[in-house]
């Protein structure tokens, strides 16, 4: 599908709605190859924005709410330039729109989607221009009535004033005329900075009393007239298919009305679902559980029945010995590091993670024989439309999409296999049916993050200077059986060659070795940068130490000037590593760096550039004697650009650190014999509040004039600046994670 | 057949007496602010008041219903109006992020609220134990301690 991308408010319209109220949007009816409606108006408008007559605004929100609070900070861009009071406001979440044109189909509300941090940017400018245009057109219907020149005329507040006379007339006394009139042709001049009346102050998350009531209705708590519920048996071993199927103890279950296989992806072929399985349609959605428990299926011998996790690390130590793809090769890197002084080579290891979100995967899907409806809590729903579209014979205008909020993304709902699996169901059951995942499903299905092993190598000059680096990774790519990427360009997924040091040291080698292994892999908040940060911003710190620099230092030696390099990678189009300098110096000063602290105790840093942002860590920690772990502070910085929601961009920040120390310290998702061995929170333990500090402090350090995104940022510095804490209190590397009981094993 | 009260209403179910008192709340009795995150009472997003106390419905047996008051998210509020002093200070604190673990947090902490009107840290950590995946516990803490405060008020 095209992007809506040419001037978007040339698009913009504007109508009268049956409760009298002015709406602004983008048109329901077609839009042609080049731009103009080729059809009149149904009387529906997608819309954006609308008056009441009671003077309430009714703004549109078009992304996923996946807990990232875009459902807030983006109706507050519109909201700005519209010139209302906030609480005035209220969101309603829109639905998948994509609309036909002379060459296919392309977006109605503009692009949806929630993934790569991208929703504040991506809006930044169109959101304003809808809510300034449609300011301009309730003065301009103002200054009609009153028949004094437009200039005169301004909005304020929900209403329109004429400073002249005097005269004042509310929003929703304007609607009928402004209706009247033709969008303008360009968007009305937006505002500076400095009059933000909204944007940059702390507003709560728009649905939180609905939360905190329990009224917000996630996927899961979806129903319809006639539902049916449905779970799947999947195999349990990677890529192994249903051989026989026994549900005779199944049938009897009360309520159970169906039991038939799914068909898994092909081999080596695209997941359109994560696996082949037997799916179980009840009455309710305790008989769809206890029907499965009940279940005897016979599976066929997986193709990767001897995968294991001693198996992947030993491919990993393999591949390292040889020559991999080199990605990147700037200057000369062999003759660099055989003219260093000194050299410095380490290897860290990074496993695999699920992406956990607390609403297992689900969806409702009723197909028809020519129409199909879903409802899910999704972060691409045009993908969800696709999925559907790819199991049944159904047009994309045949297939409509309500997102409900999110139970957490995280990446997981990026891939839409779930709302596959119940289009399959319901079409084969005739009926609506909500799909729903177990714990056990979601922890032992998954498109996992990728798992690699990384190598790093750097040379010194008699300076201590950083004359030569290398990163060799060797991993389990995520573009795994995607099927538009050939395998000379996997690597893509997995280094970003313009991520820090390239355009620094001048002698400099990327290369990327591909493993082998049949676990589905796939985007984990931050796809590749918490593995990559975490090897990078460890390896710094040895770097440091093994020349006897200090790690700040050698950091701000490297980031060097307030420039832009070229970034040609998701984040892009540049990176300016001196705003990384700029975080590190301020969380230096906060967490008092450079003071002595006592044996036992001491301070890690960390910096990274994630998709457009930039951010840091400090970390104070304690190692006991015995190995026992206590972080005793944690120094959270980020540099997201123009901050639109403060309270959004710091709970992003807490939350990511959080995130981040969570699975550095307890996750890993390990295999045996093909399967994996995790199966719920018992033993993959996100970690609860009192595993994590009582306070992470936030700073956030605006700047330029546009803003980046907030959704993944704060995650890749966490891990390494706690390691790197843990070595300067107590000496002890670690180079795996996680952290685990490394520490008590080392020490006792 | 169980009988039991439902944030003051009557309730029946006359399906499987194993029927976990989640499903019960949720499909039957359509009251969806009960949420499945685990069910093996390890994430806490099912926490619900049976006479009085926090149980994890998810493993909790209808059965262990009968003839008791049960309260769930719905019904913590005293009405439309008011609400309870979680739920007050949940949203001065602006706790919630995804929101999904959130209602079996408000229920775990109202509950050692009506225990402990003051409680410490120690406390805190040691009773909240429910999982967020978001990661809002800085916000979660904070809130407790002025809820504590907002009950103290009333």
């Amino acid at each position: 599908m095209s992007a809506v991308s040419i001037s978007r408010r040339r698009l913009l319209v504007t109508g009268l709605t049956a409760a009298g109220g002015f709406a602004v949007g983008l048109p329901a009816g077609l839009i042609a190859a080049n731009g103009e409606s080729t059809q009149k108006q149904s009387g529906k408008i997608g819309f954006y924005v609308e008056v009441r007559p009671d003077n309430s605004i009714v703004i549109g929100s078009a992304q996923p709410e996946i807990g990232q609070g875009v459902k807030t900070s983006l109706p507050m861009l519109v909201a700005e330039e519209l010139e209302v009071p906030w609480e005035a406001v209220s969101i309603e979440q829109m639905p998948l729109g994509i609309v036909k044109t002379a060459d296919g189909y392309t977006w109605k509300y503009g692009g949806q989607g929630a993934g790569g941090s991208t929703s504040v940017t991506g809006a930044w400018e169109f959101l304003r221009e809808v809510g300034a245009t449609a300011r301009e057109m309730l003065i301009r219907a103002a200054a009609q009535r009153w028949s004094v020149p437009r200039g005169r005329c301004r909005a304020k507040a929900g209403y329109v004033v004429c400073d002249d006379s005097g005269d004042r007339a509310s929003y929703a006394d304007l609607a009928a005329d402004a209706a009247q009139l033709t969008p303008p042709e360009e968007a009305p001049p937006l505002k500076p900075q400095s009059e933000f009346r909204l944007v940059g102050t702390p507003r709560n998350v728009v649905d939180a009393r609905d939360i905190v009531t329990g009224k917000a209705r996630y996927g899961i708590d979806t129903e319809v007239p006639g539902m049916k519920y449905a779970v799947i048996q999947r195999a349990p071993v990677l890529d192994a298919r249903v051989a026989s199927i026994d549900d005779s103890e199944t049938r009897k279950v009360p309520g159970v009305l169906n039991v038939f296989e799914v068909e898994g992806p092909g081999k080596g072929a695209p997941y359109h679902i994560l696996a082949a399985g037997v799916a179980v349609v009840a009455e309710s959605q305790w008989a769809a559980f206890e029907g499965r428990r009940k279940l005897r299926v016979e599976w066929t011998q997986s193709p990767w029945a001897n995968e294991n996790t001693d198996s992947f690390w030993q491919q990993t130590d393999e591949l390292l010995a040889g020559k991999g793809q080199v990605v990147r090769d700037d200057g000369d890197f062999d003759a660099a590091i055989a003219a260093a002084e000194n050299t410095v080579t380490r290897r860290y290891k990074v496993p695999f993670v699920n992406h956990a979100p607390l609403e297992p995967q689900n969806c409702l899907a009723h197909v028809q024989e020519d129409k199909a409806h879903i409802i899910a809590p999704t972060q691409m729903p045009g993908g969800a439309m696709r999925a559907v579209a790819g199991v049944t014979d159904l047009e994309p205008d045949q297939i409509t999409v309500e997102m409900t909020r999110v139970g957490g993304g995280f990446g997981r709902r990026l891939t839409n296999d779930y709302v596959a699996e119940a289009t399959i169901v319901s079409k084969h059951t005739g009926m609506p049916v909500k799909l729903q995942w177990s714990r056990e499903d979601d922890v032992q299905h998954d498109f996992y993050r990728p798992s690699g092993q990384h190598e790093l190598r750097a040379g010194l000059d008699a300076g201590g200077r950083v004359t030569a680096w290398t990163h060799r990774l060797a991993s389990a790519g995520k573009y795994y059986r995607r099927a538009n990427v050939p395998p000379e360009e996997q690597f893509g997924a997995e280094i970003y060659v313009d991520d820090f040091p390239a355009g620094i040291v001048e002698n400099l080698r990327y290369e990327w070795l591909a493993v082998n292994s049949g676990v589905p892999r796939g985007s984990w908040r931050a796809p590749a940068h918490t593995a990559n940060a975490f090897a990078v911003q460890s390896f710094i710190d040895e770097v440091a130490h093994a020349a006897g620099r200090d790690p700040i230092e050698l950091r701000l030696e490297l980031y060097g000037e307030n420039r832009e390099l070229k970034y040609g990678q998701h984040g892009g189009p540049t990176f300016n590593p001196w705003r990384l300098s700029r975080l590190l110096e301020h969380i230096a000063k906060e967490i008092g760096y450079t003071r002595e602290r006592p044996e036992g105790r001491g301070v890690g840093i960390a910096s990274h550039f994630t998709f457009g942002g930039y951010a840091a860590h400090a970390i104070e920690v304690e190692v006991g004697d015995d190995g026992t772990l206590e972080i005793l502070r944690v120094v959270a910085a980020v540099d997201c650009g123009v901050v639109v929601n403060p309270r959004g961009v710091e709970a992003q920040l807490q939350g990511g650190t959080i995130d981040g120390l969570s699975t550095a310290l307890n996750l890993k998702i390990t295999f045996a014999e093909g399967r994996v061995q995790q199966s719920n929170f018992h033993d993959y333990p996100i970690a609860r509040m009192a595993e994590i500090p009582r306070n992470i402090e936030c700073h956030i350090l605006p700047y330029g004039k546009t803003p980046t995104g907030m959704g993944e940022m704060g995650i890749p510095t966490a891990a390494p600046a706690l390691t790197n804490a843990i070595y300067n209190a107590c000496r002890i590397r670690i180079r795996e994670l996680p952290i685990a009981d490394q520490l008590r094993e080392r020490l006792t | 057949m169980e009988s039991f009260t439902v944030n003051g209403t009557p309730a029946e179910f006359e399906g499987y007496s194993s029927t976990p008192l989640l499903w019960v709340l949720r499909d039957h009795l359509k009251l969806k602010g009960t949420k499945f995150g685990c069910g093996i009472g390890q994430c806490g997003a099912c926490t619900v008041h049976i006479d009085g106390k926090a149980v994890r419905s998810c493993i909790t047996p209808v059965t262990a219903a009968a003839g008791k008051s049960v309260t769930t998210i719905e019904g913590l509020a005293p009405s439309e109006d008011r609400l309870h002093p979680v739920q007050m200070a949940w949203l001065e604190m602006d706790v919630p992020q995804c929101g999904y673990c959130q209602a079996g947090q408000i229920m775990a902490a109202a509950e050692l609220l009506a225990g402990n009107s003051a409680p410490d840290d120690d406390t805190i950590d040691a009773h909240m134990t429910n999982i967020c995946r978001c990661g809002t516990y800085v916000r979660l803490r904070k809130a407790i301690h002025r809820a504590s405060e907002l009950a103290a008020e009333v």
